[in-house]
């Protein structure tokens, strides 16, 4: 066939096919329509696609976590200085060191977490202690209904009802898969609410004050639901 | 003495190593947004984000200016030449290098097709990451996984390209194509016989 003496070059219509433009139509359609399945596709393959990945390029997200902050530089922890702190509306303020907190009756639970721009980790076990354990020994007065969680990135805050703090699953987590919470990750105390999307788990938690009731934390001033609960607020499922 | 014959018009360059600057300010912001390990150690997301997205909102418009304020029928010229395939385009794509090409080869213009695509997805995505902050109607929960998709799709492009223009012996005298503009009359010859220069 290659000694076959070519036809003429390319003047006959079926030797002119648009095919770039086919292929950068095509690709943007194919784009464009991933807003539709592109999350539901990934989660089914991404199982057996970031553990390859990871390995090859050890850098990239793992298991899928974005680290998001709000201030110019993420808190650093300091085992000696750190304390939490329990204020607001309860009969005896205290505050706490890291070997007072790990002192604490010790949960672990595996539970997936949701950011709100749409990427989840699935799996990830968390051990910390329960929010009761903390605040009950400050003694909350009965006016107290909600509670506020304030970052050592500043101006970081959010709050939850007492009732939103009792769920089975919250927990103040200082570690994250067998290891102490790192720093891109809130070290050494965050707030983890599976239940409700990433921007409620408070990083870095430096203070709890008991209040009377809920208001707008960092991002809800922004917009944000103040109950963000995973599949039926800010958009989704409505 | 080797004689050398224009490839790429001064318009054709400006519009490429825009393109090219501004993809490498929007990569390496990307990275520092995307990348958990680079997010700790530079910190300053809010800034970061602004770079990212104030550069993603000029890039097309960069882009415009160029084609408005330089030659604009030479560059719809060359978007023609990217879209038309003959059937030697068809043939060297099926593995027949030795089918003659025109000043873009089948491999080329598919690169350039998808790298305008890919522009256009990241551009809307992009857009549609940021307006999804301020409004939930426009909140996608695919969004993020098609900015990022996109991220592994340009890498894998500018691997190959940068590969081939950069390192393999064979093409990388092309660099100079897009450099001073002119390639050898011998080496066009033989990479794109059908090519015929002015």
């Amino acid at each position: 066939m290659e000694r076959e003496p070519r036809p003429l070059p390319s003047e006959t219509p079926r030797d002119r096919l648009p095919v770039g433009r086919g292929v950068f139509l095509a690709t943007v359609a194919g784009g464009v329509s991933s807003l539709l399945w592109g999350k539901a596709v990934w989660s089914r393959v991404s199982g057996a696609v970031a553990p390859v990945a990871e390995t090859l390029v050890p850098v990239l997200p793992s298991s899928g976590w974005r680290i998001y902050s709000v201030a110019d530089h993420l808190p650093t922890f300091d085992a000696a200085s750190w304390r939490l702190t329990v204020t607001g509306l309860v009969g005896s303020p205290i505050s706490l060191d890291y070997g007072a907190l790990r002192a604490l009756p010790r949960v672990e639970q595996v539970s997936a977490f949701h950011c709100v721009t749409g990427w989840t980790v699935k799996n990830v076990r968390w051990a910390g202690v329960r929010v009761a354990d903390v605040i009950g020994p400050a003694r909350p007065k009965a006016g107290a209904h909600a509670l506020h969680f304030v970052s050592a990135e500043n101006p970081y805050h959010d709050y939850l009802t007492l009732e939103q703090a009792r769920l089975h699953d919250v927990l103040l987590a200082y570690e994250m898969d067998g290891k102490p919470l790192s720093r891109g990750h809130g070290a050494p105390l965050r707030l983890v609410i599976p239940e409700m999307y990433g921007y409620k788990n408070v990083k870095w938690l430096e203070r709890i004050e008991l209040v009377p009731s809920v208001e707008d934390g960092y991002w809800e001033a922004l917009g944000y639901d103040r109950d963000a609960w995973v599949g039926r607020s800010n958009g989704y499922g409505t | 003495m080797t004689r050398y014959v224009r490839r790429f018009s001064r318009t054709e360059r400006a519009f490429h190593w825009t393109n090219a600057l501004f993809f490498f300010v929007l990569l390496a912001s990307g990275l520092v947004l995307y990348l958990p390990s680079l997010e700790v150690a530079v910190g300053r997301r809010a800034l970061v984000k602004d770079v990212h997205f104030w550069t993603g909102v000029a890039w097309p418009i960069a882009l415009a200016l160029v084609a408005l304020a330089g030659d604009r029928r030479g560059l719809l010229g060359t978007a023609r030449e990217i879209d038309v395939f003959d059937r030697d385009d068809l043939r060297w794509l099926a593995g027949h290098r030795r089918a003659p090409q025109g000043r873009f080869n089948a491999g080329q213009k598919l690169n350039a097709a998808l790298t305008a695509a890919v522009t256009v997805l990241f551009v809307v995505s992009g857009l549609l990451l940021w307006l999804g902050e301020r409004d939930t109607r426009l909140r996608f929960a695919s969004t993020v996984v098609l900015h990022d998709g996109l991220f592994f799709a340009a890498i894998a492009l500018l691997a190959g390209h940068l590969y081939l223009a950069v390192i393999h012996p064979a093409t990388r005298h092309a660099l100079r194509g897009m450099t001073v503009g002119t390639v050898s009359e011998e080496w066009a010859a033989h990479h794109h016989a059908k090519w015929k220069p002015q």
